[in-house]
């Protein structure tokens, strides 16, 4: 019954060694040389992309021991979270990536600095001002938009090129009605089970209301209040109703692709299943690395309406906390990571576009292989999303949209159900966000 | 003979009802290996197949060179284990206190352990973020480690209270009349008892402080502090794409601790707990 000591010792050395271990992986203190210090958390996550983001961040160090740049990895799962808390702490990074759509609730709320008086004119005559518009919120701009994508459609080229039916080009793309009536065509030439197109929507409101804008769709209205409406107007019902056309009406869009993640629309693809599926542009590395050996597959623009081929996106930003204690030297390197060489760096390991005028005339971003150059064709199309300024969006789109599109998309509620819900719902919940 | 047969259609059935448990249990751990060996144009087959066709380690290659897994793995496993080490250590004596003595403060007190078990993670994360800052125990894994301590902590107690009262009071009055006192009472006969209750807690908390993602993401900041779970997320990009083959990979070896020390000490665990419970 007594205690074994051998095991007691055992035990105390184990401690011993824990006690050790922690107290020496706690934090250091800062060196005190004058040397300044940022943190610049990415949230590159694909090989290429952290490569080139690391790589410049070596190069500035390089070029500038006295502003010292910290890689911090973030992740696209977690940013929000993630840096909420560290803005409550007081402990966010000084130069921080992410898209235009996650920013309105941090620039409202005074997280993050604005860079107007801050940037440089080099670089904000280089990004258009649609891009800018993404990230102005108020009077002040709280980022820079520096990678985009658009949604394109990917096809298999073999099932295209044989079906006879008109091959879409920049330049002259389909209209929607065009397009409802070539998923008609490829599904009857293709056989059973298998679809013209297949819609991955598991998140359906984004993708509904950027490709909306090619047909006139707005859904969120400014009055001379300044304050925001939801209106369901015919330009609003056209992307819409074709998507419900397709999957209820013809049956030339697979029902069972609804609740999918892009990803999860590939193997589809590849086996031949759909002939075409509407993806964001950097899908193509995915495309690229799992396609299977001789498989052969293009991009054409997505389909364009009474507003032409524009369509809606939420740029990747680089913004600066407003609790930085060196605003200036933030963007000293922000627009050293977005000079244009630097931009097609970071644009070719993302697969993306770059917003920048410039790198966009690299030309390695117009060859025919993988699709850049149809991309390129359809960067000066390209505007800010609607609503993602939009104070209450986020639950918008979480509690009212987001369902009554799915069903919408499914057949359970018709059009009218789905306005109702979109307008009425809606304008309740921004509403109180703008009392 | 017809109870016979229902027996054992009975039984048989009880074995199907078990081994669709299994199976349902094992499902994403089997799939999660079989997608660690296959190369990127089996992760996008139309049909897929348990077996990889052409199996590969690439992935876990790749995901070596991508992140920094086994800095990462280092700093998980000392956060666990310290966390598991801690928590019992402070819970034993606890658990015992609220097992024998019951009054007022013991039902209070464990009312409050039970409240505490619904209070969710983003009620509490910026309050403990503010202390952490300034106790300067942010970007430390001694900070975290005192989380994971105070979140293991009630439910550790919890279970170490159930064990403390599997153990026969009479044993404890048996060792009084032999003239043991209070303290050596604890030591030499309660405490061999609990010993199963307490690997099983210590368990507990390790795998829970092993898994936890999102403290780990909030209180540390530099790569060099960063937890497995935290860097096994930069495998994901926007919109729910991931890198799948280098993400199984890693996943697979960060599962792997877990396995390992339950295949150990399960066996103590049940031997222990039938060998508190006879009195011999």
């Amino acid at each position: 019954m007594g205690v074994r000591k051998p095991r007691s010792r055992a035990l105390t050395a184990a401690v011993a060694a824990l006690v050790l271990l922690v107290t020496g992986c706690s934090g250091g203190q800062a060196r005190d040389d004058g040397t300044i210090r940022l943190r610049f958390q990415s949230l590159a996550w694909q090989k290429e992309s952290v490569d080139a983001n690391k790589e410049l961040v070596e190069e500035w160090n390089a070029a500038h021991p006295d502003i010292q740049v910290e890689y911090v990895q973030g992740s696209w799962d977690s940013v929000h979270d993630q840096l909420l808390t560290s803005f409550e702490g007081g402990e966010a990074p000084d130069i921080i990536h992410d898209a235009s759509d996650d920013l309105a609730d941090f620039a409202y709320g005074g997280r993050l600095a604005d860079l107007s008086e801050l940037l440089p004119e080099r670089l904000r005559s280089d990004i258009p001002e649609q891009s800018w518009e993404s990230t102005t919120f108020g009077d002040g701009i709280h980022g820079v938009p520096f990678l985009q994508e658009p949604r394109v459609l990917i096809a298999n080229k073999k099932i295209l090129e044989s079906s006879g039916v008109r091959v879409p080009t920049a330049e002259k793309p389909w209209s929607w009605a065009e397009f409802r009536q070539v998923t008609k065509d490829l599904t009857a030439r293709m056989g059973e089970g298998k679809y013209g197109i297949a819609w991955p929507l598991k998140e359906p409101v984004s993708v509904t209301l950027n490709l909306g804008l090619s047909a006139g769709g707005r859904l969120f209205h400014m009055g001379d209040d300044g304050k925001v409406t939801i209106d369901f107007t015919e330009g609003d019902s056209v992307v819409p109703g074709t998507i419900h056309d397709q999957v209820d009406v013809d049956g030339s869009a697979s029902r069972s692709t609804l609740g999918m993640g892009g990803s999860d629309s590939l193997p589809g693809f590849f086996g031949g299943k759909y002939a075409m599926v509407p993806l964001g542009f950097s899908y193509r590395q995915q495309i690229v690395q799992q396609a299977p050996e001789g498989f052969e597959w293009t991009v054409l623009p997505a389909p364009a309406g009474a507003g032409g081929p524009l369509q809606g996106v939420s740029p990747q930003t680089l913004s600066v906390s407003e609790d930085s204690a060196h605003k200036k030297e933030a963007v000293q390197f922000i627009d050293f990571m977005l000079r244009p060489p630097n931009m097609v760096r970071l644009a070719k390991g993302d697969w993306m576009l770059p917003t920048g005028i410039q790198a966009l005339k690299d030309p390695a971003l117009h060859t025919q292989k993988d699709g850049w150059a149809t991309g390129a064709a359809l960067a000066a199309d390209l505007r800010p999303a609607p609503a993602q300024s939009v104070r209450g969006y986020p639950e918008w789109k979480d509690k009212v949209a987001t369902p009554a599109y799915q069903e919408y998309y499914s057949g359970a509620i018709d059009e009218d159900e789905l306005r109702k819900r979109l307008v009425e719902d809606g304008n309740l919940v921004l509403a109180r966000y703008q009392r | 003979m017809t109870a016979q047969r229902i027996g054992r259609a009975g039984r048989a059935g009880q074995y199907a009802a078990l081994l669709a448990y299994l199976v349902f249990l094992a499902f994403p751990f089997l799939w999660l290996i079989s997608t660690a060996f296959k190369p990127p144009r089996e992760l996008g087959s139309l049909h897929p197949t348990w077996i990889p066709e052409d199996p590969t380690l690439a992935n876990f290659r790749q995901a070596f060179d991508e992140q920094p897994l086994l800095r990462a793995a280092g700093n998980s496993l000392v956060a666990a284990l310290a966390a598991a080490l801690v928590a019992v250590v402070i819970a034993t004596p606890m658990a015992y206190v609220m097992a024998r003595n019951r009054g007022r403060l013991t039902t209070a007190a464990t009312g409050w352990v039970v409240v505490s078990q619904a209070f969710p993670f983003v009620l509490v994360i910026i309050p403990l973020f503010l202390i952490l800052k300034n106790f300067h125990l942010i970007n430390t894994l001694s900070g975290l480690i005192m989380v994971y301590v105070v979140w293991s902590l009630p439910f550790a107690l919890w279970m170490l209270v159930g064990y403390v009262r599997a153990v026969p009071r009479e044993l404890e009055e048996a060792a009084a009349v032999d003239g043991a006192g209070r303290l050596r009472t604890l030591v030499s006969v309660t405490a061999p008892l609990l010993a199963p209750g307490i690997v099983a807690t210590a368990l507990f908390a390790f795998i829970t402080a092993w898994n936890e993602f999102f403290f780990a993401l909030v209180l540390l900041k530099t790569p060099e502090k960063q937890t497995l779970p935290v860097v096994l997320t930069h495998f994901l990009g926007a919109e729910g794409v991931a890198d799948l083959g280098p993400l199984a990979a890693a996943a697979f070896l960060a599962t792997i601790p877990s396995l390992v020390i339950f295949a150990i000490i399960q066996k103590r665990i049940t031997g222990g707990m039938l060998a508190g419970a006879v009195k011999s």
